[in-house]
């Protein structure tokens, strides 16, 4: 069912709530932004091998696949497939050849927007 | 002055130096525009399951993490989801958002440094451990799965 009202107050609670948890990791650990995207992509892989992710996936949603765990999952769920699939090279192609897609648009756009704009940040 | 007395009255200033997080408004901050991106991925899915009714579910969500990194992807170069990340800490990194964020903010600090060696080789300085400590990870996750 799409545009489900309780479905988006779900995803914005889950998703919310996961932010948070990052959060509080950033205040208590002063962890730097590549150490917290790998903790909670890890987190997400974890979490699929324990067989959690999917149920988690099909309550909440993009509230758990749009964190980068989600990222963290496709990964692992690609490998796994791609080992019944096509045996050992499944195992190594199939993790990104799920992720694929994201990947080949974060560096495509990072070029693109990297050329046309230049940095805001430092004056 | 002895060491000790030097490394303390320094270690007083770089506290008193340092931006102070207020903790209780961040978490708030970090959970409302965590959840509202979220809600922003499933509300693209929607669109074009509406737009597209024949699409399937997984290419739904392939697109809708792809329209939402290219959209951080500009953001960053325009120079708003910096503003964001600056509200928002954590609500900002862990979407995939920040994931992008985090390939063109690099690019486009390194581009003064050439094509070649500024912007395509310090594009993956944040990311790249992303994305060897997923494919290690989903390598031996398979691993796990499989024989046990």
């Amino acid at each position: 069912m799409i545009f489900d009202p309780m479905m988006y107050l779900k995803v914005f609670l889950v998703g919310g709530l996961i932010c948070l948890i990052g959060q509080i990791l950033i205040i208590t650990t002063k962890m730097t932004s590549a150490r917290i995207l790998v903790t909670f992509l890890l987190s997400g892989v974890f979490l699929h091998v324990i067989g959690v992710f999917e149920p988690l996936k099909e309550f909440a949603g993009s509230g758990v696949t749009i964190p980068i765990m989600g990222f963290g999952y496709s990964l692992a769920k690609g490998a796994i497939e791609g080992w019944y699939d096509y045996g050992l090279i499944g195992l190594l192609t199939g993790g990104l050849t799920a992720t694929s897609a994201g990947i080949a648009a974060a560096v495509v756009s990072a070029f693109v927007f990297s050329l046309l704009f230049s940095s805001k940040t430092k004056k | 002055m002895d060491i000790k007395e030097r490394d303390d009255r320094y270690n007083a200033y770089l506290t008193s130096k340092m931006p102070k997080t207020k903790a209780f408004p961040s978490l708030f901050h970090a959970f409302w525009i965590g959840g509202l991106i979220c809600c922003l991925g499933e509300l693209i899915k929607d669109l074009l399951l509406l737009a597209f009714p024949d699409m399937s579910l997984n290419v739904a969500s392939t697109f809708e993490s792809v329209i939402i990194i290219v959209l951080a992807s500009f953001l960053t170069g325009v120079g708003i989801y910096d503003r964001i990340g600056a509200y928002a800490g954590a609500g900002s990194i862990i979407p995939i958002s920040g994931f992008s964020n985090s390939i063109t903010s690099p690019a486009l600090e390194f581009k003064r440094e050439g094509l070649i060696f500024g912007l395509c080789a310090k594009m993956f300085i944040i990311a790249g451990p992303v994305i060897v400590t997923g494919v290690v990870a989903s390598f031996v996750a398979g691993i796990i799965y499989i024989f046990i």
